[in-house]
């Protein structure tokens, strides 16, 4: 799997999500600047966290108007794997890649912690490998993650399972008490109703180390792996 | 609009005494323009000259094999890793800001420390922060302060650092009523760089070009240096614009095209622009290369118009580089900061006259000799008042309080409960290398790019400084090195932050001179250089001088990543044994603080070679894989150690202090330094005591490590115990509930 991590002035996971990508021995990772205009020859893409254009006016909503934006709803189009994880799924939302939107967290305050996550689908190119109701354990880090949708948004979201993770306890019970930021249903992370584009605001790539606590990001880029590698062999 | 006339008023204004302004007229020949009065008083102020504390600080050891560049050369000190790699770091206040404007203050405290380090060509990797404010409790006008002030600069340095994209690892926060009125932000950044990489602040090449690169001249933080180094007052609220405003993302933009000039062979010399700004960057750069630099004020980059050249060389907007391009490679820079759509200019040249020349298009505005201004400032030997040892305190006169429930009051004292709420708010895990999270005895980083592991812990305890600051000083170089081989590393080097009130105050000068002289027997006896620091002097408010606070950051190197150690329990049935001896103490103690309101007595004594025994025994047997969990027993004494040590675990402890004649609120609480509290598997014990015993050092069992989440703790014939899920509750919810309600 080639993949394409799009650097925005701002980024700052970039290097990390290259670093994770680099430590599965089936994926290259490249970083493009935000100011290329082509995806060609990558198989998947990740809009990595960050503060892109330094969450100035709303998160991404300027870096949804960076050139190389139009080759990231190309390759959605196209069927590519769209990863964007927490100010990547921001932009994604912004530039209506994925619907609903972030806000500020209930809290009023950044979080930064280990928290659960419940697979909700395990259906999707990024769950492939995991099991619907598993809990994984993925850190969050983020100021603006309250993910919010009108009514029928989130009823079509739930009616073609597109929600994917939810926040969670230790025992996989999605509960008030878990939900860390006033998420809607305690969303953490939605893909397209195509199932390859996916948003989330947890952090895979910081839990693909067992030194860095713990290994629970690696699923979901192993799942984006064999779904691209299955996918290219019937191609 | 016309200058001012230099009078006596004025340049009294300006912070510069008679005897300075003479010296001024004597290098000049002349009298002063109003712009080069205002570069006087920048340069010559305490912050930037450190004309009151340089005597003292030739007292630090700043030598070694391992020095790449030594304290004072450049903005950072840089130390050998080994395999070509090497770490940049320092620690920096932003106190005054942070009284007046708390979020800006702290935020920009984050920003200037983070360009020092890439100044030096070095990648940042992480940050920590020593924070101290008065006290949070209670519903005073004063507490109110005190709660908005540590909101605010939490805030601050989570704005900037979560948006720069650098893990806030490791730091210390602490409550006393010294520092209402004058909190104090010490930020630390540390990043790292091959050999080859070391950039330079020196103006290099006569006739290479001057480039000014980053956000563009306002009228932010006017003097601020200045102001920095004056006490605070009733007025200082008046001082705001002497305040700069962070932008974080402009600094991320100006780090990544910084870096990726420097990676080109295109620059001769690179300086940030941090207090006094335009000013210092140029007489600095031009002083260390002994060349000289003529800037024209016109082409620098600016904000607002109408600007006068007093403002735009005075001024402390943030995010702002002086580069000097070597030349015919100016293309280079234009390049790099177009595809950063970041500002820049060339606003003048490398002279070979030695002379910092300003001009405002044809009109010369400042003509110094840069050496002089740098260098040759004035240089005070202030005096230092005789000091009275602490007697030892009485025990007859402390009560004793039951331990039972002391022991939950001190895990809810702001100084030594949970700091979660703090650290949640910083992203402590960008950069992906934080190997144990904040909240452990230090933070361990693995950097990647040079497959090295790093250790780092920030220390002071400013009570035993009050008390006697030499001893003071001591410990907390000690410390810093205990939590560091808690961890499982060995010490690499130092930074300092020395936070002391007016030292025209002889009292308030011996303590800056004692706590040097304690820092520097510290480092001397654990082989470590001082690296660099600050020195942040007229930390007074109305109310009087805060307690000295010499602030100790040491950074280790860890072997091998099996070598990491925390400081949790991990298992029912391991054993727990104390390394260390206790001693018949109590001056000093937070519990003589927190339970009977009294901050007297001597500190505990420090004894070097006791205490680096201890440190070497403990690397020992955590090399040999014998240590699950290592905590160094500090505020609160064994007792907190040993509750500490269960938190976050869901165990449990069963603890037997043996056969004592001491008070138990004295052998439980007391603060007896050189101490650990370490487990080992139950398996693993005989091998333990074997190692430990051919080191000499004196250790002991003292209990087990239970399934069931109870502490119970025995000595002598008392014995106490605490429901495990009530502590930690006590120790988690303290802040939370003072800040939130």
């Amino acid at each position: 799997m080639r993949v394409a991590v799009i650097q925005f002035p701002g980024s700052n996971c970039d290097t990390d999500c290259q670093a994770a990508l680099l430590s599965f021995p089936g994926a290259q990772a490249g970083i493009v600047w935000h100011k290329e205009t082509s995806l060609a020859g990558y198989d998947a893409v990740v809009l990595p966290g960050g503060f892109s254009y330094g969450d100035y006016l709303r998160c991404g909503s300027i870096a949804r108007f960076s050139p190389i934006m139009g080759a990231v709803r190309g390759a959605a189009d196209a069927g590519v794997l769209v990863i964007g994880i927490c100010n990547g799924f921001q932009i994604l939302c912004e530039a209506g890649l994925l619907p609903g939107t972030l806000m500020r967290n209930n809290g009023l305050l950044f979080r930064c912690e280990n928290l659960h996550l419940r697979v909700e689908n395990a259906n999707s190119p990024f769950t492939s490998i995991l099991h619907k109701g598993q809990v994984l354990e993925i850190p969050i880090a983020h100021g603006e993650g309250s993910y919010f949708a009108d009514p029928e948004t989130l009823k079509k979201l739930n009616a073609n399972n597109q929600i994917l993770l939810r926040y969670c306890d230790a025992k996989g019970n999605v509960s008030p008490e878990a939900n860390p930021n006033g998420s809607l249903e305690n969303i953490a992370g939605i893909c397209s109703h195509g199932r390859n584009v996916f948003g989330l605001m947890p952090h895979p790539e910081r839990v693909c180390d067992p030194l860095l606590g713990g290994t629970d990001g690696r699923g979901i880029f192993q799942s984006m792996i064999e779904w691209t590698a299955s996918h290219q062999a019937r191609k | 609009m016309a200058n001012p006339a230099i009078t006596p008023e004025l340049i009294a204004k300006h912070g510069l005494s008679p005897e300075e302004y003479e010296k001024a007229l004597s290098i000049l020949g002349r009298e002063p323009s109003f712009e080069e009065l205002g570069v006087f008083s920048v340069m010559w102020s305490e912050h930037c000259s450190y004309k009151n504390s340089r005597p003292e600080l030739r007292k630090f050891p700043t030598t070694g094999p391992s020095v790449l560049v030594k304290a004072g050369e450049e903005n950072a000190g840089v130390i050998d890793i080994g395999d070509g790699w090497a770490v940049a770091f320092k620690i920096e206040s932003h106190n005054h800001p942070s009284a007046v404007e708390p979020f800006q203050g702290a935020a920009t405290g984050v920003g200037g420390i983070i360009r020092d380090i890439f100044t030096m060509g070095a990648r940042p990797v992480f940050l920590m922060d020593s924070l101290r404010f008065g006290s949070i409790e209670g519903n005073s006008e004063q507490a109110k302060t005190n709660r908005r002030l540590f909101a605010g600069v939490v805030a601050g340095i989570a704005h900037y650092g979560n948006c720069i994209g650098l893990p806030t690892v490791a730091g210390e926060v602490y409550f006393d009523e010294s520092y209402s009125g004058n909190p104090l932000v010490n930020a630390f950044c540390l990043g790292i760089l091959r050999h080859e990489q070391i950039a330079r602040g020196a103006a290099e090449g006569v006739g290479n070009p001057v480039f000014y690169v980053g956000a563009e001249t306002g009228r932010d933080g006017l003097a601020g240096a200045a102001f920095a180094s004056r006490e605070l007052t009733e007025e200082s609220k008046a001082d705001r614009p002497a305040v700069q405003v962070g932008d974080p993302f402009r600094e991320k933009l100006l780090l990544e095209a910084c870096l990726e000039l420097l990676a080109t062979d295109a620059v001769a010399g690179i300086q940030d622009m941090g207090a006094a700004g335009l000013t210092c960057s140029t007489c600095e750069t031009a002083s260390r290369g002994g060349t000289g630099v003529e800037i024209d004020i016109q082409l620098v980059p600016q904000r607002a118009k109408g600007q006068t050249p007093y403002e735009v060389l005075l001024s402390e907007s943030q995010e702002r580089m002086l580069v000097i391009v070597k030349k015919g490679q100016e293309d280079v820079v234009k390049r790099i900061f177009e595809k950063w759509d970041l500002p820049y200019a060339e606003i003048g040249k490398v002279t070979d006259d030695g002379k910092m020349r300003v001009r405002n298009g044809k009109d010369v505005v400042v003509d110094i000799p840069a050496r002089s201004l740098a260098d040759d400032g004035p240089l005070y030997h202030r005096e230092a008042a005789p000091f009275t040892q602490p007697s030892a305190l009485d025990f007859s006169t402390v009560p004793q309080a039951d331990p039972a429930d002391v022991l939950p009051k001190l895990l809810a004292h702001p100084s030594i409960a949970s700091k979660r709420w703090v650290w949640r708010q910083y992203d402590h895990m960008v950069r992906t290398g934080t190997a144990v999270l904040p909240g452990s005895d230090a933070a361990v980083f693995i950097v990647r790019e040079a497959n090295k592991i790093l250790a780092a812990a920030t220390d002071c305890n400013a009570i035993y400084c009050k008390l006697d600051p030499s001893v003071g000083a001591r410990i907390a170089v000690a410390e810093c090195a205990r939590n560091l081989a808690c961890s499982g590393a060995v010490p690499l080097g130092v930074t300092d932050n020395l936070n002391f009130g007016n030292p025209h105050k002889p009292e308030n000068f011996y303590q800056l001179r004692a706590a040097v002289e304690g820092i520097s027997e510290g480092c001397r006896a654990f082989g470590v250089p001082v690296t660099g620091g600050n020195v942040s002097l007229y930390n007074e408010s109305p109310a009087g001088a805060i307690d000295p606070t010499p602030t100790i950051s040491m950074v280790g190197r860890i072997d091998d990543a099996s070598h990491i150690t925390t400081q949790t329990f991990k298992e029912a049935g391991d054993q727990v044994y104390l390394l260390g001896e206790t001693g018949n103490e109590l001056g000093g103690s937070h519990y003589l603080l927190a339970i009977h309101s009294r901050k007297e007595g001597a500190p505990p004594a420090m004894d070097f070679d006791k205490e680096k025994a201890i440190h070497i025994a403990l690397l020992g047997v955590i090399r040999k894989g014998l240590v699950r969990s290592a905590h160094d027993c500090s505020e609160g004494g064994l007792a907190v150690a040993i509750a500490e040590s269960t938190f976050g675990t869901g165990l449990g402890a069963l603890i037997d202090l043996g056969a004592t004649n001491d008070r138990p609120d004295v052998v439980l609480f007391n603060e007896t330094q050189g101490r650990i509290v370490l487990s080992t598997k139950a398996s693993d014990a005989p091998a333990l005591e074997k190692e430990l015993a051919t080191t000499g050092i004196p250790f002991r069992k003292i209990g087990e490590v239970t399934a069931k989440a109870d502490l119970s703790i025995k000595t002598g014939s008392n014995a106490y115990s605490w429901k495990g899920a009530d502590l930690e509750h006590t120790f988690e919810s303290a802040i939370p509930s003072l800040m939130e309600g």
